[in-house]
C-alpha cells in the first residue's frame, strides 16, 4: 500500500513539472542568498575581530558558505532534471541516479537543519569572545606605539563613536585602566608623579574618558575629564547627568548586532529547509509519477505517484533488513575468504 | 534622397522589432534609474539642509524625478508600439499617432541632455549654499535651549565625525564664535569674566574645538582645548601637529561628497540620453520600414527604412516652410474674419 498516493494524468505531471522547474529556480536564489549572507556575516567578524582579540570562530559563516553552495548546486540540477522529466527520451539517462540524489537531498536537509541550529547556539560563544576582546582592547588602547597593537586606539574609538557606547560594560571601565601612553606624561611633574604612586601598580589612573565616548546629543559641550568631580564643572551633577556620554557599554552593543544578525539569518536557514522540504517531496511524486506509467510509450497515460512505495513502517523494516544483511553480508564474505586461505 | 537607407525583408523587419523592443525595456529600467537617483539626490539634500539654512534648490532632484517618470512612460509606449508592431492590424491603430510621438522624443531627448549638463552644473550654487549655510550652523551649534535650532549641535557633531572634518574652512572657525552655551558658563569665576571682557562682543572665545573634530587616528588621546597653547600639554607642538584634529574644512568636504555624487549622476544621465537616441532611431526605421511596403498586404514584401525621409538640409527648409505656412495661414483667417465682420454688418 503505498504512502500517500495521487493519480496522475498527462496535464497534472505537466504542470507538475513547470510548477517544481520554477521552485527549483527559486531555491537556487535562496541558495545564492545564503552564501552572500555567509560572506557578509564573514566580513563583519573579521572587521571586528581586533575587539575579540582575533579569537572568534568562523565556523557559522563557513558553515553557511559551504551550505549556500551546495543549495545551488543540488537546485540547479533538480530545475534541470525537471526541465528533461517532460521528454521521455532526455529523462532516461536521468532515471538511474534519482533515488541517490533524493536521498542526497534529505541528508542536505539535515545538514541545513544542523546550520540553523547553529545559528542560535553560537551566540553564547561570540558573547564570551567579545566580554574578552574587549577587557583586553581597552588595556591596549594605550600602545600606538607597539607594532601590532597600534591601531587598537583607532578601532575602539570607531566602533564607541559608531555603536554608540562606552566601556565594556560602562564607562567606569575608562577609570580602571591607564589609556594614556607613558609618552604624553609629563613625569617631572608632581600631579602626575602623585596620581602614578596612588596605586599598587603604578599607573596613571583618572576619571575621565576619551573622546569617543562622548554624545553628540548633549545639550552641553562633553565633559570627558573629571568626571566624578561636581565642582569641577558648572552646573554639573554626575550621578544625574544622562546625555553626556555613552551609558551602554560596548559588549551589550556589539552583542546585539551580531545576536540579531545570527538569529534573521538562522529564521531563513528555517524557512529554507522548509522550501527545500517541500521541493523534495514533489520531485518525488514526479519521479515516482514518470516511473509507473502504465504504457510507456503513450505519454498521455495514466499513471501513480507517493511518497513511500511501502507503508511507513514496512519501508523502515525494509531499511533495517538491508542495513543487517549489508553487514552480514561482510562477515559471510570474512569467513569465506578466511576458509579458503586455510 | 533619403538620410541612411537601410533594405528590409521580413527577417530583418522581425529582427530590428525585437531588438528595439528589448532596447526599449532597458530603457525602462534606465528611466526607473533616473528616477531613483532624483529621489536618493532629494533624500541626501533633505537630511542635511539644516547645514544649508533650509535654503538649498531641490530644482535638480525634482527634474531627474520627473524625467525619470518621462522615460518610464515613454519608453513602456515605445515598447509595445515596437510589439505591436510585426502584427499588421495591430499596427495599424498605433500608425496615426506614431509622427508626433517620434517629435514628442525628439524632443524628451534634449531635455535628457539639458538635465545631464544641469548636474554638472549646479555644483556652483551648491558651493554658496553650504558656505552660507555651515557658517551659520557654527554660530547656533551653542542653542541647544533654542526651539527649532536645538538640534543643530547633534547634526553638526554628527556631520564632523561623518564627513572627518572641522569647522568650514579649517578648525580655526570655531575659535572665532562662541560655542559654549551662557547656561555652562560659570559667570562668577573671574577667568571666564576676563574672557567675555577681552573681546568688543562679549563672546566667550577660546582656542578649542568640540569633541567632534577630534582625529581617532592620533596616537595620543584628543587635545581639545588650549589648542595654541604649546606648554599647556606636554610634548606637544601645535604647529607640527597634524593627527589631532580634522584638517579638512566641512566645506570642502560636503562640496566634494555632493560634487562626486551629482557627476555620477550626470554621467549616468548622459548614458541614458544615448540610449534613448538609440531606441528614437530604432522605431524611426521599424516605423518607415512598415510604411513603405512594396506590397501592403503582403507581409513578406521587401521594404526601405530611413532616418529621414529628404536629406537633412531639405528637411530643415521644409519645416521653415511649413511654419511660415502656418504663420500666414493664421493672418489669412484674421484677415478673412475682419473682412466678413464689416460685411455682415
Amino acid at each position: 500500500m503505498p504512502f500517500m498516493p495521487v493519480k496522475f494524468n498527462l496535464q497534472k505531471r505537466v504542470k507538475l513539472a513547470q510548477g517544481l522547474w520554477m521552485i527549483y529556480w527559486l531555491s537556487v536564489i535562496v541558495g545564492i542568498l545564503i552564501f552572500s549572507l555567509g560572506i557578509f556575516f564573514k566580513i563583519e567578524l573579521r572587521k571586528r575581530s581586533e575587539m575579540m582579540d582575533n579569537n572568534e570562530s568562523h565556523l557559522v559563516p563557513n558553515l553557511l558558505i559551504l551550505v549556500g553552495l551546495l543549495a545551488c548546486g543540488v537546485n540547479a540540477f533538480g530545475g534541470k532534471v525537471c526541465h528533461d522529466s517532460l521528454d521521455p527520451i532526455k529523462f532516461a539517462k536521468w532515471k538511474p541516479m534519482l533515488k541517490t540524489y533524493l536521498l542526497l537531498c534529505c541528508g542536505f536537509n539535515g545538514l541545513l537543519l544542523l546550520t540553523g541550529l547553529l545559528c542560535f547556539l553560537m551566540q553564547f560563544a561570540v558573547y564570551l569572545t567579545l566580554a574578552e576582546g574587549l577587557k583586553n582592547s581597552i588595556k591596549f588602547y594605550k600602545d600606538t606605539d607597539t607594532p601590532g597593537r597600534c591601531f587598537m586606539k583607532r578601532t575602539l574609538d570607531m566602533t564607541q563613536i559608531e555603536f554608540r557606547c562606552c566601556g565594556n560594560n560602562n564607562y567606569r571601565d575608562w577609570f580602571e585602566v591607564q589609556w594614556i601612553s607613558n609618552r604624553y606624561l609629563d613625569m617631572s611633574n608632581d600631579a602626575v608623579k602623585d596620581r602614578v604612586l596612588s596605586n599598587v601598580e603604578g599607573k596613571y589612573l583618572m576619571d575621565s574618558v576619551p573622546f569617543s565616548c562622548c554624545n553628540p546629543g548633549s545639550p552641553r559641550p562633553c565633559i570627558q575629564h573629571h568626571l566624578t568631580n561636581n565642582t569641577a564643572h558648572y552646573d554639573y551633577d554626575h550621578r544625574i547627568e544622562e546625555l553626556n556620554i555613552w551609558t551602554r557599554g560596548c559588549r551589550e552593543a556589539l552583542f546585539s548586532y551580531f545576536s540579531s544578525m545570527m538569529s534573521s539569518i538562522g529564521v531563513l536557514i528555517f524557512a529554507t529547509i522548509i522550501l527545500e522540504c517541500s521541493v523534495q517531496l514533489s520531485a518525488q511524486y514526479l519521479t515516482t509519477a514518470l516511473e509507473t506509467m502504465e504504457d510507456p510509450e503513450n505519454p498521455e497515460c495514466e499513471s501513480e505517484g507517493w511518497l513511500l512505495e511501502k507503508g511507513v513502517k514496512e519501508t523502515l523494516t525494509d531499511c533495517l533488513t538491508k542495513l543487517k544483511t549489508l553487514g552480514k553480508g561482510n562477515q559471510v564474505e570474512e569467513g569465506g575468504d578466511a576458509q579458503e586461505a586455510t | 534622397m533619403a538620410l541612411m537607407l537601410v533594405k528590409f525583408d521580413l527577417k530583418k523587419r522581425v529582427k530590428l522589432a525585437q531588438t528595439v523592443w528589448f532596447m526599449y525595456w532597458f530603457a525602462v529600467m534606465a528611466g526607473v534609474l533616473v528616477f531613483s537617483m532624483g529621489l536618493f539626490f532629494k533624500i541626501e539634500l533633505r537630511k542635511r539642509s539644516e547645514l544649508m539654512d533650509n535654503n538649498e534648490s531641490h530644482f535638480l532632484p525634482n527634474l531627474l524625478i520627473f524625467m525619470g517618470l518621462v522615460a518610464c512612460g515613454i519608453n513602456a509606449f515605445g515598447g509595445k508600439i515596437c510589439y505591436d508592431s510585426l502584427d499588421p492590424a495591430k499596427f495599424a491603430k498605433w500608425k496615426p499617432m506614431l509622427k508626433n510621438f517620434l517629435v514628442f522624443c525628439v524632443g524628451f531627448n534634449a531635455l535628457l541632455f539639458v538635465t545631464a549638463l544641469l548636474c554638472l552644473v549646479m555644483r556652483i550654487p551648491l558651493q554658496f549654499t553650504l558656505a552660507e549655510g555651515l557658517r551659520n550652523g557654527m554660530k547656533f551649534y551653542k542653542d541647544t535651549d533654542t526651539p527649532g535650532r536645538c538640534y543643530m549641535k547633534r547634526t553638526l557633531d554628527q556631520m564632523q565625525m561623518e564627513f572627518r572634518c572641522c569647522g568650514n574652512d579649517n578648525y580655526r572657525d570655531w575659535f572665532e564664535i562662541q560655542w559654549v552655551s551662557n547656561r555652562y558658563l560659570d559667570f562668577s569665576s573671574k577667568e571666564v569674566k576676563d574672557r567675555i571682557g577681552s573681546n568688543v562682543d562679549g563672546q566667550y572665545l577660546m582656542d578649542g574645538v568640540p569633541f567632534s573634530c577630534c582625529n581617532p587616528s592620533s596616537p595620543r588621546p584628543c587635545i581639545q582645548f588650549q589648542m595654541t597653547n604649546n606648554t599647556a600639554h606636554y610634548s606637544y607642538d601645535h604647529y607640527t601637529e597634524e593627527l589631532n584634529v580634522w584638517n579638512r574644512g566641512c566645506r570642502e568636504a560636503l562640496l566634494s561628497y555632493y560634487g562626486g555624487m551629482m557627476n555620477t549622476i550626470g554621467a549616468l544621465v548622459l548614458l541614458v540620453t544615448l540610449l534613448e537616441i538609440g531606441v528614437t532611431i530604432g522605431l524611426q526605421y521599424v516605423d518607415s520600414s512598415l510604411s513603405t511596403l512594396a506590397n501592403p498586404d503582403d507581409p513578406e514584401s521587401e521594404s526601405e527604412g530611413w532616418i529621414l525621409e529628404k536629406t537633412v538640409k531639405e528637411t530643415f527648409t521644409d519645416i521653415m516652410a511649413k511654419m511660415k505656412a502656418m504663420g500666414k495661414g493664421s493672418k489669412v483667417e484674421e484677415g478673412a474674419m475682419a473682412g466678413k465682420a464689416p460685411e455682415m454688418e
